[in-house]
């Protein structure tokens, strides 16, 4: 073991010895079959692990795309009907979330950062000219914003002045531009056109750019016509009803945590069992969020297993055919020994044979599977800008730092073996 | 320049083969002798032996006045570097190396730059009229060109001793002629050769001849006028 960390340790010193470089270059450039073969099992593992890893990036990136705006530590809270009797009351009773509610969270719970009411109604239509699309309908409070984030497309946000004056204005999904005026194409800014919703007009003034896919509150984002709160709660006669209540929570608090003081509070006002599981509904994208990271990880373990699977596989063939080539070349590693190489001239031969051969094969796969990446990203870049393909700078460099270490364990058994080869054995060859 | 005295050499095994029972020989510095033996007789584990190719497991081997015996590999190697310049039977070159880089080889272990030992390596191929073959690969060489390759990378370390191993047995006769007419002339420069062989063609080409049989030296005849014994004529030959 010595012997190979001097002989390595040889080759470190010796790395500025062109002629050490030239033997090496020699006897590998002369042997072409061999050394490609040989290298094609690390070009491919290094390829591989590098492009699994990458694409793992960039599906990840896809896809968190899609969740992008929304708030990670987010929840919601609405009526359920109660499932046990309380204080009078029997079980299988509807209870109504209120404005009053909203109230009482944010004076109670100080954990809570943002709490804001939502209304909200399904299977709408709204009209436009001779079109019609299927909706639904939000009514928001302007800070609603920071539990889901509309990306903003065209056109501007609901604002406060919305809210207080009950403007009639709203901000719609694409596909609701796209269904009612198809005739301007989605990429021309639709606002200041009006659009009517169970007989009453709003003036589009944004436009949100949301995905389908991702989390929707509400029904599918790219189809929902939000409305200002105070507007959806005077034209469809709501009062102070409430149909969800949507929070954050601060920094350092869990959204889980917090949820159950929210709804041990709404229990205790509304007259519901504490023990009851079902009066309250609780949403929470902790929970959703943590399982999308588990997936990532499950899949960047995999990527992980699988690529370095096959970069193992690919170091134990060119050990196996060093040590074929070994075998081949005992005639020649006899001469060597017969003309003046030592034991160790033979180990850091074989050795450095080994280590550049599988940097070099290492290097072109890290290479190869970088352009690749950048191709996927330049050609996916109108559809997903966000996607980055890439592998950063740093995992090269951690890759090409795992290859000398593959060259070395690989040149290692060959190494030993050809050490082992006595001058005498040369002669035996005829 | 050797002198061996009570070599044993035993080879292990299922069946222990005695192979050497005893040698004592002298060659003194200049001498060009043949060690000749039917095969089986021990003239090629001699050969080893002289060539620190093997080890002995009794008595003593002098080598330019250094005694040969529990060489570590690396002391080992670094003798047949300096001390010793071989000649095989098969020639024994580097395939995918070429005349020169083949002869320049020995040097490469010496630490000698590149530059001053290929240019070595051409003053040697040229000595041995290859000049023009110089960038030329074994496979495009013929047998003697290639042994003359090899001649020349025994003797660009300038050693003390050749050891050549049956230098002629993959040569035809006229071929074989021209390589013993190099070990001559190399004699005649004051280089001690010692060639083995079983062949009594070769054998007589050279001053003194050593006849091993069974592993103990049978006789040790003086040669005093090569030139008697015209290569190909009344001898054993291919």
């Amino acid at each position: 073991m010595t012997s190979v960390f001097q002989s390595f340790m040889r080759l470190l010193r010796s790395s500025f010895d062109s002629d050490q470089w030239m033997e090496i270059f020699d006897s590998l450039s002369k042997n072409r079959t061999r050394t490609f073969l040989t290298a094609f099992g690390i070009f491919w593992g290094i390829f591989m692990l590098i492009l699994l890893m990458g694409g793992g990036r960039g599906l990840e990136s896809m896809l968190g795309a899609n969740f992008a705006g929304f708030a990670s530590n987010s929840g919601f809270v609405f009526e359920g009907t109660t499932s046990r009797p309380y204080k009078g009351f029997s079980r299988d009773r509807h209870w109504n979330l209120e404005l009053t509610d909203v109230e009482r969270v944010r004076h109670n719970i100080p954990e809570v950062e943002v709490v804001t009411p939502i209304l909200q109604t399904w299977g709408g239509s709204a009209v436009a000219e001779n079109h019609t699309c299927r909706v639904s309908v939000n009514g928001e409070m302007p800070e609603y914003a920071l539990v889901d984030d509309p990306k903003i497309k065209f056109g501007r946000r609901l604002n406060d002045v919305d809210n207080q004056q009950r403007r009639k204005v709203c901000v719609v999904g694409t596909r609701v531009v796209e269904e009612l005026f198809p005739q301007i194409g989605k990429d021309t800014d639709p606002c200041g056109r009006y659009i009517q919703l169970d007989g009453v007009y709003y003036r589009i003034v944004g436009v949100s750019g949301k995905g389908a896919s991702g989390i929707n509150i509400g029904g599918n984002a790219q189809t929902t016509v939000h409305l200002p709160y105070r507007t959806m709660q005077q034209t469809y006669n709501r009062g102070k009803r409430v149909d969800m209540i949507a929070l954050t929570a601060r920094p350092g608090y869990k959204m889980s945590e917090v949820q159950l003081r929210v709804e041990s509070l709404l229990k205790r006002v509304h007259l519901i069992h504490p023990d009851d599981t079902q009066a309250v509904v609780k949403v929470n994208t902790e929970a959703m969020f943590g399982m999308i990271d588990s997936l990532f990880s499950g899949v960047s373990i995999l990527v992980w297993m699988i690529g370095l699977g096959t970069l193992l596989a690919g170091a134990i063939g060119v050990s196996n055919i060093m040590i074929v080539t070994v075998k081949e070349r005992t005639t020649e590693i006899g001469i060597r020994r017969a003309i003046g190489a030592t034991p160790r001239d033979i180990l850091t031969m074989v050795m450095s044979e080994s280590v550049v051969l599988t940097l070099v094969a290492g290097m072109s796969g890290i290479t190869m599977a970088v352009i690749i990446l950048q191709g996927m990203e330049i050609f996916l870049h109108g559809q997903a800008p966000d996607a980055h393909f890439q592998i950063s700078f740093g995992l090269a460099v951690g890759a090409a730092a795992l290859l000398a270490l593959l060259g070395i364990i690989a040149g290692l058994a060959p190494a030993l073996r050809a050490m082992k080869i006595r001058p005498v054995d040369a002669m035996r060859e005829e | 320049m050797i002198h061996l005295k009570g070599i044993h050499k035993t080879y292990g095994g299922a069946s222990p083969l005695h192979v050497l029972k005893g040698v004592d020989l002298d060659i003194q510095q200049g001498e060009f002798v043949a060690i000749m033996g039917a095969s089986g007789s021990g003239k090629s584990t001699l050969l080893n032996i002289l060539g620190i190719l093997d080890t002995y497991d009794e008595g003593e081997y002098l080598l330019g006045g250094t005694l040969i015996r529990n060489l570590s590999e690396t002391r080992a190697a670094d003798y047949r570097n300096r001390m010793i310049g071989f000649i095989f039977q098969s020639f024994n070159l580097i395939s995918f190396k070429n005349a020169v880089e083949n002869v320049a080889l020995p040097l490469f272990y010496q630490g000698v730059s590149r530059r001053r030992r290929n240019q070595l390596a051409m003053e040697y191929l040229d000595r041995l009229g290859l000049r023009d073959w110089a960038h030329h690969y074994p496979s495009e060489l013929s047998g003697g060109q290639k042994q003359r390759v090899a001649i020349a990378r025994a003797l660009i370390t300038q050693p003390r001793i050749i050891l050549a191993d049956e230098p002629t047995g993959a040569l035809d006769s006229h071929t074989s002629l021209e390589v013993m007419q190099i070990l001559k002339d190399l004699h005649r420069q004051g280089m001690t050769i010692v060639v083995v062989t079983h062949e009594s063609g070769v054998a007589y080409q050279t001053e003194k001849i050593v006849h091993i049989k069974d592993g103990i030296i049978e006789r040790i005849e003086e040669n005093l006028d090569p030139a008697k014994n015209p290569f190909g004529m009344n001898t054993q030959m291919k």
